[in-house]
This record gives structure tokens, sequence and C-alpha cells, in this order.
């Protein structure tokens, strides 16, 4: 056993649990304004289109929206999906068919 | 262990009127709060456990399905940190150390092209600090919480569990309990996860590169994504968001995702001012 791993991932553990704490634990020094609050209702939707957009859109360090990317087909289906079932399950279902079936067919 | 756990720490809290218990709960969470007790003495302990057990369960329910994409994912982190060249039982306590999916991705890799330990801390600590936000978000919710409470739900806050969690925390009504809806949340988050790491640690060179597993993490966040976005703002906010992604990506240590949000929410901000209002 390691231990120069096991401190480093303590080390990353700590640094992640803090950054979830901070407002937490010093919610005081959050100033009350209706404006930050507003502002933060569009942590969840930008946060994960953030996160989702480079996923999609890039294929090897490039940006690619050629018809060719059939990841960007398969997310399409999934964002359908969950437009209309509004439902985690089928959309996440109806993504990894879409991408098995266009890898098929595209070879 | 709910029961003994929900006894304590809340001797000063309001109990919870059924009445006002108001909140669309999954369709098997309702039968999980009894009718009220008429004999009951409401400030005793006993009258508020269901409605701590209603909302852990409701927790638990809304956060099953997004285990479709998070068990995959384990499973890739799984094998990716053993192909890396971390040892078994480092991949496996990762998960539970640090908790969160991207950030261990990160980790693996800087590990694999022998990184320094500096920059390894230092990109964990960036990627995740969109956690900031996820924080200053919740802290008003969880602000009457005693500090072990705070510490478990911080401990706890992933992205999937608050994104999932923080939907009840605004829409729906404000009880005494409403925490235990996102330890519900979070530790189902936290089970799917460390379980599908093990699991890939053992079993998940046979999974084969074609089925593309890695995806499902992209899909999850994209169900997510369209359930959080109602108004128009949120929409605009969300394409200004992804496109300043895409074009900051020069950005080192994948600092474009806390950049790519601010701007996204000053854009959703000002769309709101000049369009959702009128």
């Amino acid at each position: 056993m390691r231990v120069d791993i096991l401190l480093l991932m303590i080390v990353c553990g700590a640094l992640t649990f803090l950054l979830r704490f901070s407002f937490i634990a010093g919610a005081r020094f959050l100033p009350q304004s209706p404006a930050l609050r507003h502002l933060l209702r569009y942590v969840p939707p930008t946060v994960l289109a953030a996160l989702i957009a480079p996923e999609i859109l890039m294929q090897n360090d490039a940006l690619s929206l050629e018809p060719g990317n059939i990841r960007l087909w398969a997310a399409l289906v999934a964002l359908a999906a969950a437009y209309w079932t509004r439902h985690v399950l089928a959309t996440i279902a109806a993504g990894m068919v879409a991408l098995w079936l266009l890898q098929a067919l595209v070879g | 262990m709910i029961p003994d756990a929900c006894r304590s720490g809340f001797e000063t809290r309001p109990s919870p009127d059924p009445m006002t218990y108001n909140i669309e709960l999954p369709f098997s969470a309702r039968f999980v709060t009894p009718p009220p007790n008429p004999f009951a003495d409401d400030s005793s302990d006993v009258s508020m456990i269901p409605g701590a057990r209603a909302e852990f369960l409701a927790g638990v329910q809304a956060e099953m399905p997004l285990l479709l994409g998070i068990v995959p994912f384990g499973l890739i982190f799984g094998v990716l940190g053993l192909a890396a060249g971390l040892p078994a039982w480092a991949v496996m306590s990762m998960s539970v150390i640090v908790l969160g999916g991207s950030s261990q991705i990160v980790f693996v890799q800087l590990w694999g092209v022998a990184a320094p330990f500096s920059v390894i801390g230092a990109t964990v600590g960036i990627v995740n600090l969109r956690h900031l936000l996820y924080s200053a978000d919740m802290a008003p919710y969880l602000s009457a919480l005693p500090w072990r409470w705070k510490c478990v739900l911080s401990y706890l806050l992933t992205d999937e569990a608050y994104m999932v969690a923080v939907r009840r925390f605004r829409d729906g009504s404000v009880t005494a309990f409403r925490h235990w809806y996102l330890l519900g949340t979070g530790l189902t988050l936290w089970t799917g996860w460390v379980i599908s790491t093990i699991v890939g640690v053992f079993v998940g060179r046979a999974i084969p590169d074609s089925w593309s597993l890695e995806f499902s993490i992209a899909l999850t966040f994209i169900a997510l994504l369209v359930l959080s976005v109602r108004r128009k703002s949120e929409i605009c906010a969300a394409l200004a968001s992804g496109a300043a992604a895409l074009a900051l990506q020069s950005l080192p240590h994948k600092l474009w995702i806390l950049a790519a949000a601010a701007i996204g929410m000053v854009v959703g901000l000002l769309v709101h001012r000049w369009w959702d209002e009128k």
C-alpha cells in the first residue's frame, strides 16, 4: 500500500468537500440579495449545458458539427426523449440505443 | 435505522402539520405517510418520523432512475483507474474519499501520464469549483440545520444529488424535514457510484469498448438539463453556457466549466429582465 496515493486522494477529497461545504457552512457571509438568488436559479441549466456541450460536440479536441458525429445525433434523440417523456430512464435508454444503432449502421 | 437517526437533533424543530404537507410526492411515497393519529401528542418525536421518512424515500425514488446513467460511468471509472496504473484499493476508495465522477476521471488521467501531485490536486480542485455554486444555492435551505447535518449533506452534494434535490427545495413546500430529501438523493447516488466502481474494478475489463458506456453520463446530464429548464431565460442561459464552454476550451484545468456557467447565468438574468417579464 502506497501512502502517497492515499494522502493525495485525501487532499483531493478534502478540497472537494470544502468546496461543497463552503457556503453551506458560511451562509451568513452570502449576501441576502434577491438578485443573487435569482442568478443562482440558473446554476443547474448552465452547469449542465457546460458539461454536456463539449462531450457531444468535440471530437479529438476539435469542434465537430458534421453529420458523421454520431454522438450529436444520439444526444438529439435523448433531448427529444427527455422533452416528450420528461423521464430520466427513458432519456438515457433512448440515447444509448440510438448511439448503438448509429454505431452499427455507420460501422 | 431511520427512526433512531431522525430522533436526534430535532427536539427543537416544529412538528410538521400533515395538512401543509402538500408537495408532489411520487406515487409510492404517499403510502409511507401514515394518516394523522388523533391520539398522538403533536410535540412527541414519534409524530415527526413519517415526514422525515417520506422525504427520504421520495429523494431515493427521484434519484433511482439516474443510476441507469451513473452505474455504467462507475464501471468505466473502475476500468480507467486500473488502466492508469492505480492499485485496485485506491480506485475503489477514491469513489468514497473524493466522490466526484468527472474529477476522479481527471485524477486517473493525470496519474496515467505521471503528472506531479501538485498538478493533480490543483486540477481536481478546479474541476470541482462548480460545487461552490451548488453550495451557495443550497445554503439558505440548510442554514438552520445542526453542523453534523451540514457536514453530511455537503459531503453528499454531488452534481446528480444536487440537480435532483434542488427542484424539490425550490418548488416543494417548506417543511421541517426536507433536508431528508437531499439525504435520500445523495445516499442513493453514493451507493450506486461506490458499488459500480467496485464492480468495475473486478469485472469492468469484460466490457467491450464498442458499448460506449461512458456516454451514459452525458445522457444523464441531458435528462437533468431538460427537466431543469422551463422559462425562456433558462433556455437562453443553457445555450449561452454551452456555446461559451465550446469557445473557452483553451482555458487550462477545465476552468471553462465555471467560466461558461458564469456567462450563462448572467445571460439568463439579462434575458429574464428583458423577455420573461414582458
